[in-house]
């Protein structure tokens, strides 16, 4: 086999790190602006890397914004989705997977058919809805139009689909109820992929805009990432200000993935067709 | 005959009650709604009367419904092709690199963006290109060019929102076509290196054709990714300058939220939901020929 180090391949792979460098300078330079102080930040001999690490923009935006209400709203919220996502999916995929019912051939293609259609699309009609409800500025109302996840209900189905089936029937004939074959084998076997699953509907639920951004009208139901474009507002222009408050957004999420990247990389796979 | 067990049957339905209840409450019943509520001049809140196409006819002479569907389709140009394209050469950039912690370092690097919340994105990137003190307009100084405002410039706020949503968005089809050049077999990479092939060769005659399926899937997840845009525009330009990027999901946030206009502003959102809905038929069946083929 001819891999000899050549010179094409050294400037290739010298390219390559470039490109992804010049591609993550944006975060690198939010994050050291963040670490400036406003005066440093729009100072016209700016540097690259910080004269100081200035933690006063941090501090400032803990102590004079709500950050800590909507640190609360996106946990709960996102918990919440989570929590739904995986209790409403996973025994679906599981009947659909191993149990006969009338109705089931219809059931697996109105869950196909919904991967197709457009929540966003329906945000008139779902505000009406939440608004009905009277739901607007509450956690419910950020979560109720986010737990419908056919995807997931497809992932499960296909996971559970190849769980040999003489545990099951091993466990029909001790006489257990569907629902402890699900809790006692299949949930068990699959904590992988209910792990995967729940870190990416974590994180969407996390990064989600659009539903808290409709369904929330008053600063102190926002999550995080709807909250950050009301600091402009709230401090004026000050971009250390600014730039901190977009690290915490980001914080606890690149955090995650930092942590459980694998997880996050298989799920993403499933999620979209790939069986990885 | 009857082939389903009596006790089976209820626990089915129970097992998928939660599904269905949701999926009647929170898909079924708002698509009817909107459908039902696009034939009426209802306010956002209450119900008005029944109008007919009246809606559909007004929308037809609407010139902003046009422009947004325009700018929506433009928006889709700029990014789909140009987002699967960077992510294959970003793949096979990192997919040549042997070494597992090179390689890693550069595909975080590439997917960490992937992750933040849009407003994130939109943040750094409006201090990245802020007029008065933006890094790329000291760039700009320095290489001798005028200062471009590029959310209030016509000709830059569509293309510059493209290339932030592409920053932000290419570290996904990146991990999808790494996994698919994985599974491409060494042996005939190491076949064709006998026979002679150059790298050009042997992407043309080897990894293209056996990455398509992966090219196609891409292709069709952006496309109907992309025609739902909202969120960046509307936080990056609000639609500006003078509605010149104002797509159509914001037509209906505006017509619905702030103009007050319920039917209309489901009217519009029909449409777009049948241009995703179409979208996504022609990708399910492109991936189910795909499959067949295998």
């Amino acid at each position: 086999m001819k891999k000899n180090i050549t010179f094409s391949w050294i400037l290739l792979t010298l390219l390559s790190i470039v490109f992804a460098l010049i591609f993550i300078f944006p975060l690198y330079w939010a994050l050291a602006t963040s670490l400036k102080s406003e005066v440093e930040v729009i100072n016209p001999d700016w540097t690259i890397f910080p004269k100081s690490f200035n933690l006063d923009s941090y501090i400032d935006v803990i102590l004079r914004s709500q950050i800590t209400t909507w640190y609360v709203n996106s946990i709960m919220t996102s918990f919440g989705i989570t929590f739904l996502v995986i209790l409403i999916s996973m025994p679906c995929g599981y009947a659909l997977s191993q149990l006969n019912f009338p109705g089931r051939n219809i059931l697996l293609l109105a869950v196909l058919a919904s991967i197709m259609v457009p929540g966003t699309a329906l945000v008139i009609a779902l505000f009406i809805l939440i608004a009905d409800l009277n739901l607007i500025n509450t956690w419910s109302g950020i979560i109720l139009p986010q737990v419908l996840s056919p995807v997931c209900v497809i992932v499960y189905k296909q996971f559970f689909d190849q769980v040999p089936k003489e545990l099951r029937e091993a466990s029909v004939i001790d006489g257990a109820s569907e629902f402890q074959i699900l809790r006692k084998i299949y949930l068990p076997l699959n904590w992988g992929i209910t792990t995967a699953l729940a870190l990416v509907t974590f994180i969407a639920a996390w990064n989600n805009f659009f539903w808290p951004f409709i369904m929330t009208t008053q600063q102190s139901m926002f999550t995080v990432p709807v909250a950050i474009t009301s600091v402009d507002d709230a401090f004026g222009i000050f971009y250390a200000r600014e730039m901190a408050v977009a690290m915490l957004a980001a914080g606890p999420i690149a955090f995650l993935y930092i942590i459980f990247q694998k997880k996050v990389t298989q799920a993403i796979m499933m999620t979209s067709g790939i069986k990885g | 005959m009857n082939k389903y067990n009596k006790k089976s049957i209820i626990s089915s339905y129970l097992l998928i009650f939660p599904f269905v209840f949701f999926y009647f409450l929170f898909l079924l019943y708002p698509t009817i709604y909107t459908l039902i509520f696009s034939f009426t001049n209802s306010p956002l809140i209450g119900w008005g009367e029944w109008v007919g196409m009246e809606n559909y006819i007004k929308l037809w002479n609407d010139k902003l419904f046009w422009k947004s569907l325009k700018n929506t389709f433009v928006f889709v140009f700029w990014t789909v092709a140009p987002n699967t394209i960077i992510g294959l050469i970003c793949a096979l950039m990192i997919n040549r690199i042997k070494s597992y912690l090179l390689s890693g370092t550069l595909l975080a690097c590439f997917f960490l963006p992937h992750i933040l919340p849009v407003t994130v994105v939109t943040e750094i990137w409006g201090w990245m290109v802020s007029k008065q003190f933006g890094i790329i307009q000291e760039l700009l100084d320095f290489w001798g060019f005028k200062r471009i405002g590029f959310f209030s410039q016509k000709t830059w706020a569509m293309p510059m929102v493209a290339l932030i949503t592409i920053w932000w968005t290419v570290g996904f089809n990146i991990l999808l076509f790494i996994a698919g050049l994985k599974n491409i077999s060494p042996d005939l990479y190491e076949a064709s290196d006998i026979e002679g092939a150059n790298a050009f060769q042997q992407f043309r005659f080897i990894t293209w054709p056996l990455i398509w399926p992966i090219t196609a899937l891409v292709l069709t997840l952006q496309l109907i990714f992309q025609l739902k845009i909202f969120d960046q525009m509307y936080l990056l330009t609000g639609g500006g300058p003078f509605n010149s990027t104002i797509v159509v999901l914001q037509l209906v946030y505006k017509q619905g939220f702030q103009l007050n206009k319920g039917g209309y502003a489901s009217a519009i959102a029909m449409v777009l939901f049948a241009i995703i809905v179409i979208s996504s038929v022609f990708q399910y069946q492109l991936l189910r020929n795909k499959d067949e083929k295998q």
